[in-house]
Formats: C-alpha cells, sequence, structure tokens
C-alpha cells in the first residue's frame, strides 16, 4: 500500500486528495481519514456516549463519504462535507435504536415500588451528598445520563452547538428541520440537562419561584 | 421590572444578535437575572467538565486499515480523467478542450434530435416482484398519509383558549416523532422505485413533521402559530390529499382491472 502512495501525499490539500481519490487512487482517501477522523470520532462518541458506537459510526461515517464523493462539490470543506454525513448517521442510529428499545421494552420499567423510571427522575433521586456532588468524577457521570436522557434531535443539537460550534443553520440541516426549530431543540437540551443538574447548577427561575427547589 | 426568560437568557449566552443591546442593558441592572445567567452558564461548564474524548494517536491509521478492503476501487471515468487538475492546468489544456468540446458536440446532436424526433412511447416491462413492492407501498403510504393528515389537521385545527399562556401539543408531537421513522422509509422506498412525484411529496411532508417533532411540548400562542402558518403555508395538507386521492384510484383500478401476467382466471372472475 504504501509503495503506491504518491511522493508527499501527507501534505497534500483535501481538495487534491479528493481528486486524486476520484481518479482512482485509493490512497489518497486514507490522507482525508487521517487527517479528519479524530474530530468525527469526538463528534460520534458525544452523539452515542460509548467507544464502541463512537468507532462504528466514524467507519460508516467514511465509507459513505467515499461512495458519495462524485457528489461533493469541490469548493466545500470535505472535514465539513464528512463531519455532517457522521451526524446524519449517529442521529438516524439513534432513532432507530430508541424506536428498536420502545418496541421490545416492557410496557412498564417498573422499579420495586412499582414507579417508573425517568431517566430524568432517577437522577433526582440519588440524591449524592454535597462533597460528592462537588467530585468532578460525579458531576461528569451525573452529565453523561443527562446527556443520555436526551432525545436523539436534542443531542445532537446541543452537541453540535456547544463542542463543535455549528451554526443553527447546520444543524437545522441535519435535524431537517428550520432555523427557529433547532435553535428550540438546542434550547431545550439545555433547560432538560439544567433540569437533571439542578443540584450543582441551581433550580431554574420557575422552580425557585414556586419553592420547589431542591 | 420585568425579568428576562430563561430562553431567552440562554439566547444571550448564545451571542442572539436580536435584542442583545437591551438585554445587556438588563443584566447590568438586575442581579436576579445575572444569578439565573450565572446558573445557566454552570450547565455548560458541567458539560465542559467532561474529558474530551480521544482514541488516540493512531486512530487515523488504525481506521483506515479497518476501511481500505471494504472500498470499491474507483474506476476514473473518461470524463474525471480529463478535468482531472483542472485548478492545475486549467481548462484549455488540450486533453481538457477536447472534452469539452465533446459534450457541447453532444449537447447540440441531443438538441437536434430532440427537435425532430418523435418518439414513441416505450412499452415499459414491469416485473413481478416490482408490481408487487408497488402495491405494498400504494397500501402502506396511503395509510400513512392518512395518519399523517389527522394530525396535521388536529394541529390547524386546535383552537387555544382566550389569553391561555402554553398549548400543550405533547400527544401530536409523539405521534408527529413516530410518523416521521415511518416517513422516511416510505420516501426512501418510492425513491429507489423512481416514483420521484411522491418521495417529494413524502420529503415535504417529513420536514413538517419533523418542526412539530421538534417542537416543545408546550408551546406558547406564538409558536403554535407560527407552526400552524408553516403547515398552510406549505400547503402540505392538500398535497398529502392530492397523492391519497392518487393512490386510491389506484387501488380501485388495480382492483378493477388485475394484471394479466400473475392473476388467475379465478380470480379474475372474483372481481
Amino acid at each position: 500500500m504504501v509503495g503506491s502512495e504518491p511522493a508527499g501525499a501527507e501534505g497534500i490539500s483535501d481538495a487534491i486528495a479528493v481528486e486524486r481519490t476520484l481518479a482512482g487512487e485509493r490512497e489518497a482517501y486514507r490522507v482525508l481519514v487521517e487527517r479528519h477522523s479524530r474530530r468525527v470520532y469526538q463528534l460520534a462518541y458525544r452523539m452515542s456516549g460509548n467507544a464502541h458506537d463512537a468507532e462504528e459510526i466514524v467507519q460508516e461515517a467514511f465509507l459513505r463519504a467515499y461512495q458519495k464523493l462524485q457528489q461533493f462539490a469541490g469548493n466545500a470543506n470535505f472535514g465539513t462535507w464528512v463531519y455532517r454525513i457522521a451526524a446524519n448517521y449517529a442521529i438516524d442510529r439513534m432513532r432507530q435504536r430508541k424506536s428498536e428499545d420502545a418496541r421490545h421494552a416492557p410496557v412498564s420499567n417498573p422499579l420495586e415500588d412499582g414507579v417508573e423510571v425517568d431517566p430524568i427522575n432517577q437522577l433526582h433521586d440519588t440524591r449524592p451528598s454535597p462533597e460528592r456532588l462537588a467530585g468532578n468524577v460525579e458531576l461528569a457521570k451525573r452529565m453523561q445520563l443527562a446527556l443520555a436522557a436526551l432525545t436523539p434531535a436534542e443531542r445532537t443539537a446541543i452537541v453540535m452547538r456547544h463542542w463543535d460550534g455549528c451554526a443553527i443553520e447546520e444543524i437545522a440541516t441535519v435535524l431537517k428541520s428550520s432555523s427557529n426549530a433547532a435553535k428550540n431543540t438546542v434550547f431545550r437540551a439545555v433547560q432538560k440537562l439544567r433540569h437533571a443538574l439542578e443540584e450543582y447548577a441551581g433550580p431554574g427561575r420557575a422552580a425557585r419561584a414556586m419553592g420547589t427547589e431542591l | 421590572m420585568k425579568h428576562r426568560t430563561e430562553e431567552e437568557l440562554v439566547a444571550y449566552r448564545d451571542g442572539e444578535v436580536n435584542g442583545r443591546e437591551a438585554c445587556a442593558a438588563h443584566l447590568q441592572e438586575c442581579v436576579e437575572c445575572r444569578g439565573e445567567l450565572q446558573r445557566i452558564e454552570a450547565v455548560f461548564a458541567a458539560l465542559d467538565s467532561l474529558p474530551a474524548p480521544d482514541p488516540g494517536e493512531a486512530f487515523g491509521q488504525r481506521l483506515w486499515q479497518q476501511i481500505a478492503p471494504r472500498l470499491p476501487e474507483k474506476r476514473p471515468s473518461w470524463w474525471a480523467r480529463a478535468t482531472r487538475g483542472v485548478a492545475v492546468g486549467g481548462w484549455f489544456a488540450p486533453g481538457r478542450l477536447a472534452a469539452v468540446g465533446a459534450v457541447a458536440a453532444l449537447v447540440i446532436v441531443a438538441f437536434l434530435v430532440g427537435r425532430w424526433w418523435k418518439p414513441v412511447p416505450p412499452a415499459v416491462e414491469v416485473t413481478d416482484a416490482a408490481k408487487v413492492r408497488g402495491r405494498v407501498l400504494v397500501l402502506a403510504v396511503g395509510e400513512h398519509l392518512g395518519r399523517s393528515e389527522m394530525v396535521l389537521v388536529e394541529l390547524a385545527n386546535m383552537a387555544p383558549a382566550q389569553g391561555q399562556k402554553k398549548i400543550d401539543i405533547s400527544a401530536e408531537q409523539q405521534r408527529a416523532e413516530d410518523l416521521v421513522e415511518e416517513n422516511r422509509l416510505y420516501r426512501e422506498t418510492a425513491l429507489q422505485s423512481g416514483d420521484t412525484a411522491m418521495a417529494g411529496t413524502l420529503d415535504e411532508l417529513e420536514r413538517v413533521l419533523l418542526e412539530v417533532a421538534n417542537s416543545p411540548d408546550e408551546v406558547t400562542p406564538a409558536q403554535f402559530e407560527a407552526i400552524r402558518k408553516r403547515i398552510e403555508a406549505q400547503g402540505i395538507l392538500f398535497k398529502v390529499r392530492v397523492v391519497e386521492q392518487g393512490l386510491d384510484e389506484q387501488k380501485r383500478k388495480k382492483a378493477a382491472a388485475p394484471d394479466h401476467g400473475g392473476a388467475q382466471p379465478a380470480e379474475r372472475k372474483k372481481v
């Protein structure tokens, strides 16, 4: 494989790597994979919440990008393009898994006392001491649970907006919604995370006004 | 003093341009809203406390080894070969000029042939598998469109009471979320079957359903009005009904005149 690698392939631009791949030089695609895979992995990990799923999402994203490379407009940014393919695939996968889980799950998911389990409520039920809550590990664990409790669209929106600084329009494209709806989805995600982390971040104004804060 | 809502503060933190100066001025004055903003900020700080996922330096190489055997060879087309390196060589290199000339000639010939030649409609040969798939699609899509129409009609006809601050659309939102999944499948199937008109309508429907699915459980009258306007502006209900009528027609025709290839004579008499 290395033998067929064009001289100086590592240093070539994305546009040239795309062009060479399309011209039949499969090795040129390796440059794109090695250059962009870590960022795509970060997105996939944050969306899926685990390393195994993240790796599968990244693999699939780069395979799909290769298959659709002909459709890739040369003046666009390959990194952004493959990122969007990964986000689209990850959200479809999360939605599919969610509906499969809903089909296979028992009608109710009772606790011992017969109360239904809502991931968000679960977070409130396990009240750690302030000392433990202060620990970063505990907080990170809570945040991961809270992220897992978001809907696929909310999770996609908050990951793309907060960590990757994507424009609302870009998020709207992935969610296949209007910009207003995408903005709303980001807000709903923040609101749910805040609710789940009430003890750490403090209750919302509505809860304080009603005297329902913890 | 009227306090800023949580939504306004999140938007302000996010860099929202509309009403930014007024919000900043209010925050200067209002201790309570500053406190609220700080508590919102704490959520983002908690997000940042999560360790950045890092697959390691060698991830790219490992990934390449995993996917390389699965990548089919790309055979460069004559066009790709001719246009390769356009950015470097320009369009006037001899090879590319030949390619451009060839395409131009083809376009001219196609234009002239199109003007003078009256095509005879080709006899379409439809396989049994395609027919069966088409029928299943007709039935399933008909039902799906009926369910989608019902959700949209319910939303369009919902009449919030005077002075109602929040409108609960959670039931419609949940149903829309389920319909989005179905819709995606039917759209893809329609595309594969070459029914681009159906795929187009399903695509438009999907956007409206997503809009509903991505809305909050409870919306303000203004948000509700925006959803309703979107349903009306797209004319999606009309389009869905037109497609539904078309599907009903197809069903009736198929029932009245079964195909001659696959049906048994006994079955034909039943109709």
